[in-house]
């Protein structure tokens, strides 16, 4: 079965379930409804789909809701990197995409700029069973809803199970203390693990994160006064350092795409990665007995003792430029219907996970064992430079490459563990000076 | 109106009038009212965007909020930042290494090519290949050629066992820098040796006759004929070479994006990093205008170290 037939007939399902155990509840409760401007038209901003099937279904999504209220949408498409600056200066300026589908903390960089959503958002939650915290926090500024939260792009390890049983092990360790002795004991047998260190937009900054947080470090704290330097954050370094030292050679040179080459040529046997990973062994005949191989899980939970981890997240604003702000909350509230949902998030194949609780039960996430990680996305997301406040400063720290530059000058040697701390803080103060 | 109204019509016209007229038919005037154009232009599309520049380094602008003026606290906190004074270091060792490199490749290449060889013009157009292909292109295939898993240098090497695990190229700061220098002077060579070729080829050929007559050794010949005349191209063409190689971005951001640990960051790849991605508009800024002393530094040496010597106007050393 190609995936494209799996797919074809999950997505029967989907709707089937949609319409029945969603939309029994949809019912129940009371919808605000938009009406739509007289002669809207509206304009979507987005980042370039990453899977085909998922720009599918949100065309075919739009293309219903034109056919259902004469709106036209035009979307533009941008590479992920250029959304953030074109969203920006058209919040500036005043004029250009009347919504936009950003990533992280954009909200927080124009909030005066958007419209609220909170009576959109609110509904949404209370007939969907309810946001997830670290989805709701990216789009909320005290009360209110600046943007509505739209997916976390779920990372998992991805590992080769035969070469995990080879080592010695029948399950994977689910504690980061255990993490590590597998990771040794695969080095030893020649199947290494890889983790970017170099600098990958992506990757490199789930893995940091994680490394961070599962250790119970943090950048700021909820006043953005920057407490890095901490025993937590000594520990979490120290842990990278044994867990470099198990890795392939290279992995501070890595960019994004290197993991995923290296896992494809069998280099590695073990890195976190998007369900992207998955799907280009499984596509490839070529590559059948690597994706029989693969298996995924969340990373280890550390000394902090739950699953925190980072994840790309994405949310749409609409710009308070915009002439038809009911025709663009119309679009979202059309585009949230479970029915459309649910068929958006089964196009999308596992590597966008629900904003809201009750897409938990969308068949995407029963229907191969390898999506079941990527579906706890949303749940074990933090914020960008948690536990302080969203905005340029948390955007800029990310974007500047602070916690991989930290962990890379540890693990590689080339400053000590205390000089590649002070040079986080030094870097973090100026982010975050008032 | 006939040429004689035309000119009654001005001897009646107010003194204004006739200023103006005087101005426009006067030679100054005109060539002045002919630069205009070109003036504006300049104004619009560089003097605009390089003051622009400037004056966002003085203001703590970022993507999304126009900035208020700060002063020099940008150019404070650089001072004081190991990751910008890494980066100016690596762009002069870039820059200096780069450089020399590709003047001493391309004046042998250009020496070679000047001379009779079969299928001269072929071998020429073949030169220029690097210098064609997009850069983006040609870094992305030394990226592979780099990879730290899957380098065709790395896997030759040890399919000779010459190595046991493949080249570090990228991930470690020493070999990473090598890496992309040699990158930068194979891209680089064309464009000085093709440039020096046209040089070579403005030197009379008399002069090296008259010189081998007198007993003049070709190493002679070389240092005392072809070098000193050709001076002054060699100093066009450095100086647009270094400032290519100073600015150069693509490179760097295809290869390793300023990594391992900014051991490969430009000043340009983080005036980016900080400016675009981290929407540190000010700061970016800031990183560039930190460029231009440099840059006019290699502009004045090649200049006045290179082409203005006496002998070159016929004076004596």
């Amino acid at each position: 079965m190609r995936r494209r037939d799996l797919l074809k007939s999950s997505a029967g399902l989907a709707a089937l379930a949609g319409l029945g155990g969603l939309g029994g509840r949809a019912f129940a409760q009371e919808m605000p409804t938009f009406t739509p401007e007289e002669g809207a038209s509206l304009r979507l901003l987005r980042w370039v789909p990453f899977v085909a099937g998922e720009e599918e279904a949100w065309n075919a999504n739009t293309q219903a809701f034109t056919e259902a209220t004469g709106i036209q949408v035009q979307i533009d498409q941008e590479s992920w990197e250029d959304v953030r600056p074109k969203a920006a200066v058209a919040a500036n300026v005043g004029s250009g995409p009347d919504m936009v589908m950003s990533w992280f903390d954009d909200p927080f960089q124009y909030p005066d700029k958007l419209v609220d959503v909170t009576d959109l958002c609110t509904a949404l939650g209370e007939r969907d069973g309810g946001w997830y915290d670290g989805l709701r926090a990216y789009a909320t500024q005290g009360d209110r809803f600046i943007a509505v939260p739209l997916c976390a792009i779920g990372n998992a390890i991805c590992y080769r199970d035969s070469h995990m049983q080879a080592a010695g092990f029948t399950e994977f360790p689910s504690d980061t203390a255990g993490f590590l002795e597998l990771c040794k004991a695969m080095q030893a047998n020649g199947t290494p693990a890889g983790f970017p260190h170099g600098k990958a937009v992506g990757d490199g900054n789930n893995y940091a994160h994680w490394l961070l947080w599962s250790h119970g470090g943090m950048t700021v704290d909820e006043n953005g006064q920057v407490v890095i330097d901490s025993p937590e954050t000594r520990a979490a370094i120290e842990y990278a350092k044994q867990l470099y030292a198990t890795f392939i050679p290279g992995t501070e040179s890595w960019l994004d795409i290197n993991n995923n080459r290296a896992f494809l040529a069998g280099e590695i046997s073990l890195t976190a990665n998007g369900v992207s990973l998955y799907y280009a062994a499984k596509n490839d005949p070529a590559m059948a007995e690597i994706a029989e191989d693969i298996r995924t899980t969340n990373l280890p939970i550390g000394p902090v003792g739950e699953s925190v981890e980072l994840h790309q997240t994405s949310t749409i604003n609409i710009f308070q430029h915009t002439p038809y702000p009911n025709a663009a909350k119309a679009y979202v509230a059309w585009m949230f219907q479970p029915d459309n949902f649910n068929r958006w998030l089964e196009g999308a194949s596992a590597y966008c996970c629900q904003p809201l609780r009750a897409y938990e039960s969308n068949p995407v996430w029963s229907s191969n064992p390898i999506h079941v990680p990527y579906s706890k996305a949303s749940a074990s997301l933090r914020t960008n430079g948690y536990a302080g406040p969203l905005g340029p400063a948390s955007a800029g720290a990310m974007a500047d490459y602070v916690l991989v530059d930290m962990f890379a000058e540890a693990v590689t040697g080339q400053r000590t563990t205390d000089d590649a701390i002070a040079n986080a803080v030094r870097r973090l103060e100026r982010y975050y000076r008032s | 109106m006939t040429p004689t109204e035309i000119r009654a019509a001005a001897s009646d016209s107010p003194p204004s009038r006739s200023v103006l007229r005087r101005f426009v038919e006067s030679r100054n005037g005109l060539g002045l009212l002919f630069m205009l154009p070109a003036a504006a232009f300049l104004l619009c599309f560089l003097t605009y965007p390089l003051g622009l520049g400037v004056w966002l380094g003085f203001t703590d602008t970022t993507i999304g909020r126009p900035g208020i003026f700060i002063g020099l606290e940008n150019y404070a906190w650089l001072l004081d930042d190991p990751v910008f004074w890494l980066a100016v270091f690596n762009t002069v060792l870039y820059t200096a290494i780069a450089s020399v490199l590709k003047f001493g490749l391309g004046l042998w290449l250009a020496l070679i090519l000047n001379e009779r060889l079969p299928f001269k013009t072929f071998f020429r157009a073949i030169v220029l290949l690097p210098w064609v292909v997009p850069t983006v292109l040609s870094a992305l295939a030394f990226w592979w050629i780099y990879d730290s898993q899957f380098s065709i240098i790395s896997h030759v090497l040890m399919g000779w066992g010459w190595i046991d695990a493949p080249i570090n190229f990228l991930g470690d700061p020493g070999a990473a820098r090598a890496s992309v220098i040699a990158a930068n002077v194979w891209r680089g060579i064309p464009f000085v040796a093709i440039s020096l070729l046209a040089g070579l080829q403005t030197i009379p050929q008399s002069l090296n006759e008259a010189a081998v007559l007198d007993g003049a050794t070709p190493w002679q010949r070389f240092t005392k004929i072809t070098l000193p005349l050709l001076t002054p191209i060699i100093a066009v063409v450095m100086t647009f070479s270094v400032l290519f190689t100073f600015t150069d971005f693509q490179l760097i951001y295809v290869l390793t994006r300023g990594g391992p640990v900014n051991a490969t960051h430009l000043m340009a790849t983080l005036s980016f990093q900080r400016a675009i991605p981290g929407g540190q508009l000010g700061e970016g800024a800031a990183i560039a205008v930190a460029m231009i002393p440099f840059l006019l530094a290699a502009i004045l040496f090649s200049f006045f170290g290179l082409q203005r010597r006496k002998w070159q106007q016929g004076g004596q050393d």
